[in-house]
């Protein structure tokens, strides 16, 4: 059994007086696709977000590649720098893709190139000039978000995200924004990554893709981690009554 | 014409003045508002308070009052200003709080998701400032911001009060030794409307350029 990249124990979460995570354990794979399921609040993206600390968790530990995130000791948050260096392994990419709308795709790459990598302008604009390649943008390089479909700028969202060559992927619900058609594209792109060998955490709604492509499947609801199997365990022989439920309603919303 | 041969190189010494009032003025206003509101912004909550108090104490009183108190009442405290650099002091307190709150509104349109990106690929909080949060902010704070500029160029005449020689110094001198108001003041009008168009249209130039990319297509 390998190390695990990322180990979640007994996670805490409060916004106030909501308790968002309750007791969360779970181990992410290294290697591997890891997706995140579970009814809408249930507490998924603010799981995903603990893990780069975009929101601190209250109790418990999260350890990427062994080493504590957030915290020097319990209850210490670490210092900015620490922090800044952790998540430049991390690479985000968001239900809204949350390109900087002033800069061409290739700059909203090589933006982190250059402030968080300290690479030259040139090596930058090369290296995004790649990662826009390889998610199939060689052409759009140049153009403003605001020129761009929606699944090309999920994809140069990702491109971003590659471009730092993380360890770790998070994607949050990274096609709901997306209309219909544009879904495929955005997808394949996380194919490939998960073939390359990259390792993913994906809260999604896409059934098809959490059954295709995942190695894991968690399933989350009320702020707790129900179950975490493979996806034939949890989308085809679910033991929990809750999974059976949401899977019922899911395929009650999706039948026509 | 005898007038204006007369008075003219005087008049525009003022207006050179007022020129140099309003750009240095606002140029510091609009420092001291940007360090205003981002002191608001990421310091603690104790300066926040300060800043506030500040803030409502400047803008709840007449920019008069203020140049008096400055001019007048600063030596009381060794404060020992020329006309000149207390009128450029008395503009840059005046015009900060307007330009801390414009700025301030401006970085609440950013969305946060914007800047969610750029701290999870590890950016410093001030690249991040520098990068994102300041050239997103202008697009609601620009108009705002030339607004308020324009509006501070009207400010400056107040300048004269404490004789720093601005154009309405040389207009109030000028009629007060030939009587002719009508003229004079229609010099100042002139002079004003010129510069204030000037400045909308600067704006307005900048604006298209600035936001060029950031109004969505429909
Ligand atoms: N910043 C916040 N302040 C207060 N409550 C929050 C905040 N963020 C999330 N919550 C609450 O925490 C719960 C979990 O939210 P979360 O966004 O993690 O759900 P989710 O599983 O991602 O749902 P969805 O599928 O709709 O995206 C929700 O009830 C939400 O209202
Ligand atoms: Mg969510």
């Amino acid at each position: 059994m390998q190390a695990s990249a990322v180990e979640i124990q007994k996670v805490n979460k409060h916004f106030g007086p909501f308790h968002a995570l309750k007791d969360v354990d779970l181990s992410i794979p290294p290697g591997r696709v890891t997706c995140l399921i579970g009814p809408s609040g249930s507490g998924k993206s603010t799981l995903l977000r603990c893990i780069n600390f975009l929101e601190p968790y209250d109790s418990g530990e999260i350890r990427i590649d062994g080493r504590l995130m957030g915290y020097d000791a319990p209850g210490r948050k670490m210092g900015g720098r620490a922090l800044r260096e952790m998540r430049r392994s991390i690479g985000m990419v968001f239900q809204q893709f949350n390109l900087w709308p002033h800069m061409t795709a290739r700059e909203n790459v090589a933006e982190g190139l250059i402030r968080v990598r300290g690479m030259s302008r040139a090596d930058a604009a090369t290296r995004a000039a790649a990662a826009l390649a390889k998610v199939g943008l060689a052409d759009k390089m140049d153009n403003h978000p605001s020129r761009l479909s929606g699944g090309q700028q999920q994809r140069v969202a990702i491109a971003r995200a590659i471009a730092m060559e993380p360890r770790l992927m998070l994607f949050d619900e990274p096609t709901s924004a997306l209309d219909p058609e544009l879904v495929g594209e955005v997808l394949s792109v996380m194919k490939t990554l998960a073939s390359e060998g990259m390792t993913m955490v994906v809260v999604t709604h896409e059934m098809g893709f959490a059954a295709h492509v995942a190695d894991r499947v968690a399933f989350m609801e009320r702020g707790e981690l129900v179950a975490a199997d493979t996806p034939a365990a949890i989308l085809h022989q679910p033991q929990d009554p809750r999974i059976q439920s949401f899977l019922r309603t899911y395929h009650e919303r999706n039948s026509f | 014409m005898d007038l204006l041969q007369q008075y003219g190189p005087a008049l525009l010494r003022g207006f050179g003045y007022t020129i140099l009032c309003w750009a240095l003025g606002t140029v510091f206003a609009m420092a001291l508002g940007l360090v205003i509101a981002l002191s608001r912004h990421y310091g603690p909550r104790w300066l926040g308070w300060i800043l506030q108090i500040y803030i409502e104490v400047i803008r709840g009183t007449p920019f008069l009052v203020q140049l008096f108190v400055l001019y007048y009442g600063g030596p009381l405290i060794g404060l020992r200003l020329d006309a000149l650099p207390a009128g450029l002091l008395g503009l840059t307190l005046y015009g900060s709080p307007y330009f801390a709150e414009i700025f301030r509104a401006g970085f609440r349109a950013v969305p946060l998701g914007q800047l969610e990106a750029a701290r999870a690929i590890g950016m410093t909080e001030p690249a991040i400032v520098r990068r994102i949060l300041l050239p997103l902010s202008m697009v609601s704070a620009l108009p705002a911001l030339v607004n308020f500029s324009i509006i501070l160029t009207k400010e400056t005449v107040i300048l004269s009060i404490i004789t720093v020689p601005e154009l309405m110094y040389q207009v109030s001198r000028m009629s007060a030794e030939t009587f002719r108001f009508v003229e004079a003041n229609l010099v100042l009008a002139l002079f004003f409307w010129g510069l204030v168009e000037a400045i909308s249209r600067l704006g307005r130039r900048f604006e298209s350029r600035v936001t060029k990319h950031l109004i969505e297509r429909t």
